[in-house]
């Protein structure tokens, strides 16, 4: 590993290698918990103001104008608003469940970022199986969305986390498949590895897995076409209907924490992390990590929700097996030019990526028992 | 072969949404800003024309609400009635305007504002004066073609948002 620094950021070069500090390792860990913790709520923050305005900008509206300047103190009074309310615990639930999962759901956002550099080494563990760490955590808060669902006992909250369940088992496929294309390419686990490897963007390389990605991993946070886990037309508010107060609160922050995740790990193993001309590193990660969460907000103003039965035909018909060529293709690739894939490869996967969309929209259709309605001409 | 679910209505829907990212929201925030007025509206609010009135009552005897109260005295010289008071109360009225469809002196009119809530109670009965026209209070053209016909012809509906200080 090749630790070329070009950081102006003396603290971050210091956190590149820990056993240097005064004091040992510790002191890196605990600057960097509170680092992630800052770097999380803020972040949080700052997202539920963006989707609000952007959305609105998009729906033609103005958005939240009145709490601060340009409403930016909006996410904070309605923070305190949700803090302030009374705690309601439905008399039937399971109280432990019910009061452990708001927990068990938040807590693996907040461990994802453990792997993620902010700069080069600059990261709270270097793993070397980062990204599988990665996977591994993140799909921990399904099980805190189904304790949700089965503590509040009730039908619509089990409901929407039976569907939770559902699209995080199997969106978590294509995802680890077009996961493990990127990492044949970047010949390492390690998320830091990862960025290193990238001298071009692997989104160049990798346009079909980044498109899975990106789709599996919205489906797999439940961000909005595929919101149907708390869909309100149809079931209430799914798993939080019974919760208020501060673990409302906390699935709220779930939410937007998982949206800031996927959005850096996109960021970092497709954009590049950190990588970028003439920028403070630190800087060029969250301008990534801005832009795709633009293009989920963007995506969520537009595709309206999708039936649960699209939601599985999405994921099992389309784009598992798109993934399984897709490594196949990559796995040949690096075979062939082992030294790093030449230039031209760029053109050739995007023309792969076109062709086999058009051709596999050809074959998809939604499920054999449902007769679609069709207009006859 | 016939190519359509490769994701071409979704990018279509994605330009959509991009081109209302950039455009002026059509929001107009109410208190701060409004929306210019049309000549051609009939506001919700009663003109009264103290000349033309002559204390017939037609007006409370219409109101479906009971809302308009006459209280006239007789002046036997000129042989006519003198309105003493016309107290219309606000917090009654629909706006239905029978009242001015209904005078048979024409000495009543609807006027252009919309803006009629009070904070008090009190304030929102209105005597004598406080119902003659006035620069602010001008009478609009609802049940008076004579009014209608010398007023500009625009649409309803006029786009443009003005600021107050």
């Amino acid at each position: 590993m090749v630790l070329s620094n070009p950081g102006i950021n003396t603290l971050f070069r210091a956190a590149s290698l820990p056993p240097d500090w005064p004091g040992g390792f510790w002191w890196h860990w605990l600057v960097f918990t509170v680092i992630i913790l800052a770097f999380v709520l803020t972040l949080v923050m700052g997202f539920i103001w963006f989707e609000r305005r952007g959305m609105g900008r998009m729906q033609a509206r103005i958005g939240p104008n009145r709490v601060g300047p340009f409403g930016l103190l909006q996410p904070v009074a309605d923070a305190v608003k949700v803090l302030i309310k009374e705690d309601i615990i439905p008399a039937k639930a399971d109280r432990l469940v019910h009061w452990l999962a708001p927990i068990v759901a938040f807590t693996p956002v907040l461990l994802v970022f453990a792997v993620v550099p902010f700069q080069n080494g600059a990261l709270l563990a270097d793993l070397n199986i980062g990204i599988l760490y990665v996977v591994a955590v993140s799909s921990v808060t399904a099980v805190g969305i189904f304790m949700a669902g089965w503590g509040s006992s009730n039908k619509y909250a089990l409901l929407g986390a039976m569907r939770d369940i559902a699209s995080v088992v199997s969106y978590e496929i294509p995802v680890v498949i077009s996961i493990v294309s990127v990492v044949l390419i970047a010949g390492s686990l390690s998320l830091n590895q990862i960025v290193l490897a990238q001298t071009l963007p692997f989104i160049l390389f990798q346009p079909l897995a980044f498109l899975i990605f990106f789709i599996g991993a919205s489906a797999e946070i439940n961000r909005a076409p595929f919101d149907l886990l708390e869909a309100d037309s149809e079931i209430v508010a799914g798993f939080h209907t019974e919760y208020s107060g501060m673990k409302f609160a906390l699935f709220y922050l779930v939410e937007y924490g998982e949206a800031l995740a996927i959005s850096a790990i996109t960021a970092t193993i497709f954009l590049g992390g950190w990588r970028g001309p003439w920028l403070p590193p630190w800087l060029w990660f969250l301008i990534k990590i801005g832009a795709v969460f633009f293009f989920m907000v963007w995506i969520r103003t537009t595709v309206p929700r999708v039936r649960i039965d699209q939601l599985m035909a999405l994921a099992w018909k389309f784009l598992f097996p798109l993934a399984l060529i897709n490594l196949v293709i990559t796995g040949t690739e690096v075979l062939v030019w082992p030294e790093g894939l030449p230039w031209f490869l760029i053109f050739v996967n995007f023309a792969i990526a076109a062709v086999l969309i058009l051709l596999w929209s050809k074959l998809f259709r939604l499920g054999w028992g449902r007769v679609e309605v069709r207009t006859i001409r | 072969m016939k190519f359509e679910r490769y994701g071409k209505g979704i990018a279509k829907g994605m330009m959509v949404t991009l081109k209302h990212l950039f455009r002026h929201p059509v929001t107009v925030q109410y208190p701060e800003q409004r929306l210019h007025t049309s000549r051609r509206i009939r506001g919700n609010e009663l003109v009264w024309d103290n000349i033309k009135c002559t204390g017939c009552a037609t007006c409370a005897k219409t109101c479906p609400l009971g809302a308009i109260q006459i209280v006239t005295s007789v002046n036997a010289v000129e042989n006519k009635y003198k309105v003493e008071k016309i107290e219309v109360d606000t917090g009654y009225c629909i706006q239905c305007g029978l009242c001015v469809e209904a005078c048979p002196y024409n000495a009543l009119f609807m006027g252009y504002a919309y803006e009629r809530a009070k904070y008090r109670r009190a304030e929102v009965i209105q005597t004598n004066e406080a119902l003659l026209a006035s620069k602010e209070r001008q009478p609009s053209g609802y049940a008076h073609p004579e009014i209608a016909e010398k007023l500009p012809e625009q649409t309803l509906l006029l786009e443009r948002i003005f600021e107050e200080e």
